[in-house]
């Protein structure tokens, strides 16, 4: 594939100059020409927000609104600032958004999660203290398979410092006999 | 104590910072991409293929056709019946026919069109009905007689007569449809191959030794030149526990060309790799005596297999087996066939086999209850097995926490008050249910370890766990930490876990039927034990004081390994082994749902969801397994899919088309985890990944009954359907106010 143009991106901060097609994307050229694997590809066609990033206009302040890399040409992002899962912790490490996904257990395959953690961010950026609903609302471009998104909105909640991580304790039962052991001739079993 | 801590997961720092490296985060120097030719057809005879042009075009490296590894193949010896790539016949839309390598993707996806396929179109059955009906019609060669793959037919005391001579019988047709697992992360796999021969496969799997063993036959190699390793993994809920033929190629055309190999699947192929759930329409009758016992239970089921055999033996046997707890059977027969039919072929998906006969027969209980006007929630209690008993078909059920967890979700959904009294448009239904921690046997035969860990330490007091299971996100590798730290005192943040490479790690048979806590956890505490025995007798004011003493006193590095092996378990019949299980999970539901009379539409507002995993080794890992397990189930209920056209080819395979919940679609969760300590488990731990999405789609639908007086017995429960069943009710209504 012969590359096309020479376009410039800006991503965490750092510029890049890169020669790609013109039908390269954003995600294509995050993850192949800058090896910056953290935003996934699970659809590739922007269904399914694991390549969300988030992006402004050069020069402009904060971290931006939350978009989809996929569906984004590489070459139409050159007027952007980028920020992608690799650029949220700073020198102090993981974001609290990061280090909240990790403590509420919000992380099982961790795959739709960049993309997930970036929308989460994005809105906390734009509102600190989120209402439940909004948070569905603002991460309801994002599929997660795994965890039914609870602890996806406990991780948010904490990260905003509006709650601490679940404790609810496990409930112990009770040896229990068949409700009818009369009537039911179970053959019991030595524990 | 590390056990029963809520110790954040061990890969939790790689998976927030973005650094943890999937499959298709491999890149290796000179790798190439390849691309998989598919069919277009349901059923059609291959002539011929012809790959010259796709050969000779610019930046095309290897063409690959079925002929070059024509060797069956299929994770249950006795059922191999798939080709990498289709030999003589194309079984279904989606079937993989040739496949190219390029130097890059786009290459090699726009070079596909260059295949020259011969194809003779044949007719297609695309329904269990039509291939029960069709058997001159063979979609498959495998299947001795027409188009099944395997009948079962097992019956336990004289469910005729029991029947006969019931208070309460109900006998309907439910029907279950087919969805899928739809992993985040999409099937990839990465091939190389060194200058010595030895091939290393970089594969998205959930089972990399059953990918050892295949993949090796196929190729003719021998097995101790193939390496399976299993990278981070992005979801799988039993969509990647079978070989596919993405591993098959890149293997083969790594070989072919000297070169390391890569294929992505597209989101359209990954819905066509399918193995998702099975349709099923059952037949079911449940009897219940005047005091609410159930005196017998007979299920006639059809279940639609799609193209291949895929686990589809043993789903054959599940659909009956494991529906006999948490209540005991008076009486018992089931009778299951699993068709061959012209569709991706259906396998295990969470809560493989058990969750579609659950559906009906929770819903039938309801209904039962309902003519002995007995309250949902009493016929459950009514109806307990207990513990340490004999279900009616001789499996062994040891701990048992079902009436915890039903008292839980009685009490936190405020049942008393609420049942049958919020009004119409809103109700609450219950449902219970029972699964496997982990079968009983291997699937293939062996007296080897099914699960083993070795674990070495270091002079710095670093853990080393070496381990062959699959984390595909459950935290299997967290609780290897916790174990480590649990027995030997150490911090669990110093043990580095080494897993899923099957050149470096003891074999573990891979994350399938919630085994991995039960089996995985019995191997690491043990060697864990041997290690702690001699750190104790070394002493030591630290941890890796207490590493150097004991090396100094054993004069050998130090490193123990530990095993686990089911005993003999299971009826004494033919096939009373498949559904045994070392201890089963039990879990009760409560779900709330609102319903628009006027439209149809419903809403799940709420589930309660109590699940007995023996004992939480880590709670929050353990609520993770419960609320995604949950989500899964209700999303089946609500809106997930699989449908084809008349010419079998599927509609919408895209994550916007085939939907699936957003946050905006999901129910409050409400997770409560029961602790039953089972004497036979490790720490007292089942399992917790699957057992908790059945009872969602029974509660649901019954609370539909209990919001709106309607029983559906038929998914995914479109409103279109709930609106069908309001008029219905309507006009029965007004018959009987007319007469």
């Amino acid at each position: 594939m012969r590359p096309s143009a020479v376009i410039r991106l800006r991503v965490n901060g750092e510029e890049h100059a890169l020669a790609v097609p013109a039908q390269r994307t954003l995600l294509e050229a995050l993850r192949y020409d800058l090896a910056l694997t953290g935003s996934k590809q699970g659809c590739d066609k922007g269904d399914c927000g694991a390549c969300t990033v988030l992006a402004r206009p050069r020069g402009a302040p904060g971290r931006g609104e939350a978009i989809l890399s996929c569906i984004t040409l590489a070459q139409d992002a050159q007027d952007l600032d980028i920020v992608t899962i690799e650029g949220l912790a700073g020198p102090a490490g993981l974001d609290p958004i990061q280090r909240a996904f990790a403590d509420c257990g919000a992380l099982q395959c961790g795959f739709c999660q960049p993309g997930m953690m970036l929308s989460a961010r994005a809105l906390l950026d734009k509102n600190p203290k989120p209402t439940l609903p909004q948070i569905q609302e603002a991460l309801s471009g994002n599929l997660c398979r795994c965890t039914g998104y609870t602890q996806i909105y406990e991780a948010v909640e904490v990260a905003a410092g509006m709650r601490v991580p679940r404790q609810r304790a496990p409930v112990r039962s009770e040896r229990a006999a068949p409700s009818d052991s009369k009537a039911q001739a179970v053959k019991e079993i030595v524990p | 104590m590390s056990i029963g801590s809520r110790f954040p997961k061990s890969d939790g720092a790689v998976k927030a910072d973005g650094s943890g490296v999937y499959t298709d985060d491999i890149a290796l120097p000179r790798m190439l991409h390849a691309k998989i030719l598919r069919s277009p057809h349901a059923h059609a005879r291959i002539r011929s293929i012809d790959v010259s042009a796709a050969e000779s075009h610019p930046g095309v490296v290897a063409t690959l056709v079925g002929a070059e590894m024509p060797a069956k193949y299929g994770v249950i010896p006795w059922t191999q019946d798939e080709t990498a790539l289709a030999v003589t016949k194309v079984r279904h839309v989606g079937d993989a026919v040739a496949c190219v390598a390029a130097l890059d993707e786009r290459t090699a996806d726009e070079v596909l069109r260059l295949i020259r396929v011969d194809y003779e179109v044949l007719p297609a059955v695309l329904t269990p009905e039509d291939a029960l009906e069709h058997p001159e019609i063979k979609v498959n060669e495998r299947a001795k007689v027409g188009n099944i793959t395997k009948h079962v037919h097992l019956q336990f005391g004289e469910v005729d007569e029991a029947v006969a001579s019931a208070a309460a019988v109900v006998r309907e047709t439910y029907r279950y449809a087919g969805s899928t697992h739809t992993p985040i992360e999409p099937h990839c796999a990465v091939a190389r191959v060194d200058a010595d021969g030895n091939l290393t496969l970089w594969s998205s799997t959930q089972i990399p030794h059953y990918v050892h063993r295949e993949v090796s036959r196929v190729l003719g190699l021998s097995e101790a030149k193939v390496r399976v390793i299993q990278p981070l993994l992005g979801g799988a809920f039993g969509g990647k526990s079978d070989p596919f033929a993405l591993e098959f190629c890149v293997a083969k055309l790594a070989i072919k060309t000297g070169r390391p190999v890569k294929i992505l699947y597209t989101r359209e192929e990954v819905f066509y790799a399918h193995r998702g759930r099975h349709p099923m329409k059952m037949d079911l009758t449940v009897a219940l005596d005047a005091q609410g016992r159930i005196a017998a239970v007979d299920n006639d089921i059809l279940i639609d297999g799609g193209a291949y055999a895929s686990f589809g033996l043993v789903t054959a046997y599940y659909a009956g087996q494991l529906l006999t707890g948490p209540y005991r059977f008076g009486t018992y027969r089931f009778d299951s066939y699993r068709m061959y039919t012209n569709k991706p072929p259906c396998g295990p998906k969470r809560g493989h086999g058990s969750v579609q006969p659950r559906f009906a027969f929770e819903v039938a209980l309801d209904e039962a209850a309902e003519k002995l006007r007995l309250d949902p929630m009493e016929v459950r209690r009514r109806n307990f097995i207990g513990e340490f008993v004999e279900t009616v078909n001789g499996q062994r059920i040891t701990s048992n926490g079902f009436l915890k967890c039903l008292e839980l979700v009685e009490q936190a959904s405020g049942w008393k008050e609420r049942h049958g009294k919020l009004g119409r448009g809103r109700g609450l239904g219950v449902a219970g249910s029972m699964y496997i921690s982990g079968t009983a046997y291997p699937v293939y035969p062996n007296e080897m370890p099914q699960s083993g860990v070795l674990v070495k330490l270091d002079r710095s007091g670093r853990v080393a766990i070496f381990s062959g299971a699959s984390d595909i996100g459950q935290g299997v590798n967290t609780l290897l930490c916790q174990i480590a730290a649990e027995e030997m005192h150490c911090d669990p943040r110093d043990v580095t876990v080494v897993a899923a490479d099957t050149d470096l790690t003891p074999v573990d048979l891979g994350a399938y039927s919630s085994r991995v806590t039960y089996m995985l956890g019995h191997a690491a505490r043990e060697a864990c034990q041997k290690l702690a025995a001699k750190l104790q007798a070394a002493g030591g004011a630290t941890f890796a004081e207490a590493c150097q003493r004991a090396e100094a006193a054993e004069g050998v590095p130090l490193a123990a390994t530990g095993g686990y092996r089911t005993q003999k378990l299971g009826g004494d019949y033919r096939g009373g082994t498949i559904g045994a299980s070392p201890a089963y999970s039990f879990t009760a539901h409560v779900a709330e749902v609102s319903v628009d009379e006027e439209t149809g539409i419903w809403k799940v507002e709420r589930i309660w969801a109590a699940h007995d995993c023996g004992r939480a080794l880590n709670p929050t890992l353990v609520e993770g397994q419960i609320e995604g397990s949950v989500y899964m189930g209700a999303a089946e209920a609500q809106m997930e899919e699989m449908v084809y056209d008349q010419r079998g080819l599927l509609f919408g395979p895209s994550l916007l088309d085939y939907r699936i919940p957003t946050s905006m679609d999901t129910p409050d969760l409400d997770s409560y985890i029961v602790e039953s300590h089972d004497p036979g488990g490790p720490y007292g731990a089942k399992e917790a990944g699957e057992g908790p999405l059945h009872p969602a789609i029974p509660a649901i639908a019954n609370a539909i009954h209990d919001a709106c007086g309607i029983r559906i017995r038929e998914l995914p429960f479109y409103p279109q359907r709930i609106l069908k069943l309001l008029r219905e009710r309507d006009s029965r209504g007004e018959e009987r106010a007319a007469s």
